[in-house]
């Protein structure tokens, strides 16, 4: 396989996954921002930060985060290159760079992806419709999965569509995480009081986690249980046990096929048994943004290293 | 309405007849011939025509642009105003299919192999000897003078002697026996993706007329070009040759092509920069390290592909891969310099290069042409300039040429100085009336103008000639600019089963 097809399929999929985490992250700013008024400026700051999009958005719009250009911006900005439509068009540019290693149905559900939100954010979308082209987006993204899942052959090119998903979804987690970790933090003051309760719901909701989240641990939702459950839970696709596991396996599919040890596969055994060898108490007595902060660097240098590793570019 | 779906086509009204100031002759319709009578490979398809809902076929028209747009088998076109705007086309598709029977395909296709032959016969001896020089049949200039001929091939040998692994041949009708050769495409010839995608769309959109009908497969073509090129390894090898197609990248307007043959030869789709020589060969880079090329199919021009040997700011080659060429470790196809061949100021000179390698007539005609270049024909042009075509001798895709029956006085005045500044420059050729194909417009079926361009295969095991190949169709009333540039659309073609 070419490196070239490597980092194709790579960036495919971190662009796919990234743009349906920003649409559910826009899903849940939107429902705080309905459902409490008050907190509205500082809610669509931490969305954007939490999006990729916040140092790019003050760059171009100014400190003053407005609800509509917020929206805007990670929907269908031309300027901001993580904005959803953007990605679109990046996930299917690099599809046609990998189009001989993709089945039929995986490049058309790409390339009508990429069609219908063109449609879709071609203008400003009113607050009356948003709802249904979110959906739309999270749909036309579970299409591809699906076509991936359903026909592609489990050899090297689907190890590296996986590594980029899964890398990506890590990333945007942990930002999560990032964004939000002093609401998880134990404080006797807030404790129970409806605006945690409000955040706490935002978190869960923003990884499309509510109702997983429940059926674990019932109807309340306490700190603690939610940080548990977004790092360490394994039956949790969009943890980061679950999404480092699942590269872990990737990069030992790619592994066991070839001959030589690769850096990469070091820097991602590390990774695992730093996020999964510790209890959720042993990881807040340590200090919870240390450990996020960590994980992100880690994650980030493992995405440089497998380019390297890889031959992506040279 | 003069041409509904459900009636048949009556003969054409005089504004559809095609200006044919010379001859005066008759316009030839594919399916109705020269008098509405209907002709016999149309027969079967008529049938299902004359009981087809109108409104049925509109709705599979429109269906079929939508299929085209999922497969993503657009075009780019190069818009200099405006970055932003769409960039990404499609090629018109037409439902109506374009049909010829086994005996007139058999017969052209014997004209075509007989022509391939010599295009590499040709290209063997000019490359070599130059007994076409020697004997006097060919003028050296036309060799020494053009930008085509490349001096860096001479006493080079491809294996098996193929040069031309691929061409197009570009055929126009006048008459039921009467085809011509417009042109041959002996570079990097386009298009057959187009015939791949029309007939998977037919088979999806209509599969009934394929049981109505025993239409030859063209399906087979991927495979074929993949087996066409294996036999055109460099050296004896035990293992399977290793094969890659090579694609200026994503913003050339014939990528999709690119990717969709590498996709179905199931090889390797790579650019310049994912090679380099290694060890004397030419290597591709995988995640595992550097893998040797046996056979190149390259997609980009002579000009670009070796930056050391020609263009040296070109970054779609790779440095150095003429030397190994030269060496005997890869093969490229085409082979460079091959487009001496289709220069259409050797064009002229087909039917002598014909005679001379294979020692029969030509089976295929040219269309008549004069060559600018010499005085006779040059005051034969300047005089007849309003009945003739003047093309540009390197000119391609339909752009600068004079289309005189149509063109305004000031045009052909305009033109005359050109020809006269620049004689050597020029072809003429007589306007022929190309045949008509019934097409769907918003009023109906019309007959609108066609050409075809067979694709054929060359190995050292011989001619392979997919039956069918692409037919382009004018899409403007009257036009018989076929390029897709200029507004042309493109047909499925059928060639029926004895």
């Amino acid at each position: 396989m070419l490196g070239k097809t490597a980092g194709g399929l790579f960036w495919m999929f971190r662009y796919l996954e990234r743009s349906e985490n920003t649409a559910r992250l826009i899903e849940a700013g939107q429902h705080i921002a309905l459902t409490q008024p008050a907190s509205f400026g500082d809610e669509w700051a931490s969305v954007l930060k939490s999006a990729g999009s916040y140092a790019s958005y003050v760059n171009h719009h100014g400190e003053d985060i407005l609800h509509d250009r917020a929206i805007g911006w990670m929907l269908r900005s031309r300027d901001n290159p993580f904005s959803i439509l953007n990605m679109a068009a990046a996930a299917r540019e690099n599809a046609k760079l990998v189009r001989t290693a993709l089945t039929r149905e995986v490049w058309e559900a790409v390339n009508e992806n990429w069609l219908t939100l063109r449609d879709a954010l071609a203008r400003k979308v009113s607050e009356r419709d948003l709802p249904d082209v979110l959906a739309l987006i999270r749909q036309r993204s579970a299409y591809v999965r699906g076509a991936l899942n359903g026909t592609m052959l489990r050899n090297e090119i689907y190890d590296f569509a996986r590594i980029g998903t899964f890398l990506e979804r890590a990333d945007n987690t942990a930002r999560i995480l990032d964004v939000k970790y002093y609401v998880l933090l134990p404080s006797v003051v807030s404790v129970g009081t409806s605006i945690d309760n409000v955040q706490w719901q935002t978190i869960l909701r923003s990884v499309s986690a509510e109702g997983g989240f429940h059926m674990t641990y019932g109807r309340d939702a306490r700190p603690r249980e939610i940080a548990q459950f977004l790092i360490l839970d394994k039956r949790m696709p969009r943890s980061l046990s679950f999404c480092v596991h699942k590269l872990q396996e990737n990069f030992y599919y790619l592994y066991t096929g070839s001959e030589s040890h690769l850096l990469c596969h070091d820097l991602c055994d590390q990774l695992e048994s730093h996020t999964t060898s510790r209890t959720i108490d042993e990881i807040f007595d340590s200090g919870l943004h240390e450990f996020i902060t960590n994980f992100l660097q880690s994650l980030n240098k493992l995405g440089s290293q497998t380019e390297i590793d890889y031959r992506f570019h040279n | 309405m003069r041409f509904s779906v459900t009636s048949r086509l009556p003969a054409f009204p005089l504004a559809d007849r095609m200006i044919d100031l010379k001859n005066n002759a008759q316009l030839f319709d594919e399916m109705w011939g020269h008098d509405s009578t209907l002709r016999d490979a149309y027969a079967n398809f008529n049938n299902w025509l004359e009981v087809e809902e109108p409104a049925r076929l509109r709705k599979k028209q429109t269906e079929a642009e939508r299929l085209f747009r999922l497969s993503g088998i657009t075009f780019n076109v190069y818009s200099k105003d405006d970055k932003e705007k769409e960039t990404e086309r499609l090629i018109p598709f037409d439902i109506i299919p374009r049909i010829i029977s086994a005996r007139e395909w058999s017969r052209l296709s014997t004209g075509i192999e007989q022509r391939v032959r010599a295009i590499n016969a040709f290209l063997h001896d000019i490359y070599h000897r130059q007994e076409i020089v020697r004997s006097g049949r060919l003028p050296i200039e036309l060799l020494t003078h053009n930008e085509a001929f490349l001096p860096k091939m001479i006493g080079v040998s491809p294996p098996g002697s193929v040069y031309t692994h691929i061409v197009g041949i570009d055929l126009i009708r006048t008459g039921p026996d009467e085809f011509f050769v417009l042109e041959d495409n002996a570079r990097t010839p386009s298009g057959v993706s187009y015939m791949l995608e029309n007939r998977a769309t037919m088979l999806h959109m209509f599969p009934e007329l394929f049981s109505q009908n025993r239409v030859q497969t063209v399906l087979n073509y991927p495979r074929q070009l993949y087996r066409s090129l294996a036999k055109c390894t460099p050296a004896q090898t035990d293992n399977q040759p290793t094969v890659a197609v090579l694609t200026p990248g994503t913003y050339n307007s014939a990528y999709y092509e690119h990717s969709f043959l590498a996709d179905k030869m199931g090889v390797e789709l790579v650019e310049g920069h994912d090679l380099r020589v290694v060890n004397g060969r030419v290597a591709m880079r995988t995640t595992r390290g550097y893998k040797a090329i046996d056979v190149l199919y390259r997609r980009v021009d002579d000009d670009f592909i070796d930056p050391l040997n020609f263009c040296s700011d070109s970054t779609l080659g790779v440095a150095g891969i003429l030397d190994v060429y030269r060496a005997g470790g890869i093969t490229i196809a085409n082979a460079p310099g091959t487009g001496i061949a289709d220069d259409k100021a050797i064009y002229s000179y087909m039917p002598e290069i014909i005679e001379f390698y294979t020692g029969e007539k030509p089976l295929l005609k040219n269309v008549p042409t004069w060559r600018c270049n010499e005085p006779e024909s040059l005051s034969y042009v300047l005089e007849n300039l309003a009945d003739l075509v003047v093309k540009e001798v390197h000119g391609s895709g339909g752009y600068g040429m004079l289309i005189g029956p149509t063109s305004s006085k000031r045009e052909l005045a305009h033109f005359r100085k050109k020809l006269k500044a620049n004689p050597g420059k020029y072809i003429a050729q007589p306007m022929l009336s190309l045949s008509t194909v019934p097409t769907f417009t918003r009023a109906g079926l019309a007959p609108r103008h066609v050409d075809l361009r067979p694709f054929v295969l060359v190995s050292p095991r011989g001619v392979d000639i997919t039956p069918g190949g692409l037919t382009r169709v004018a899409l403007k009333k009257g036009s018989v600019v076929v390029n897709s540039s200029q507004g042309g659309g493109t047909k499925d073609t059928w060639v029926l089963e004895d």
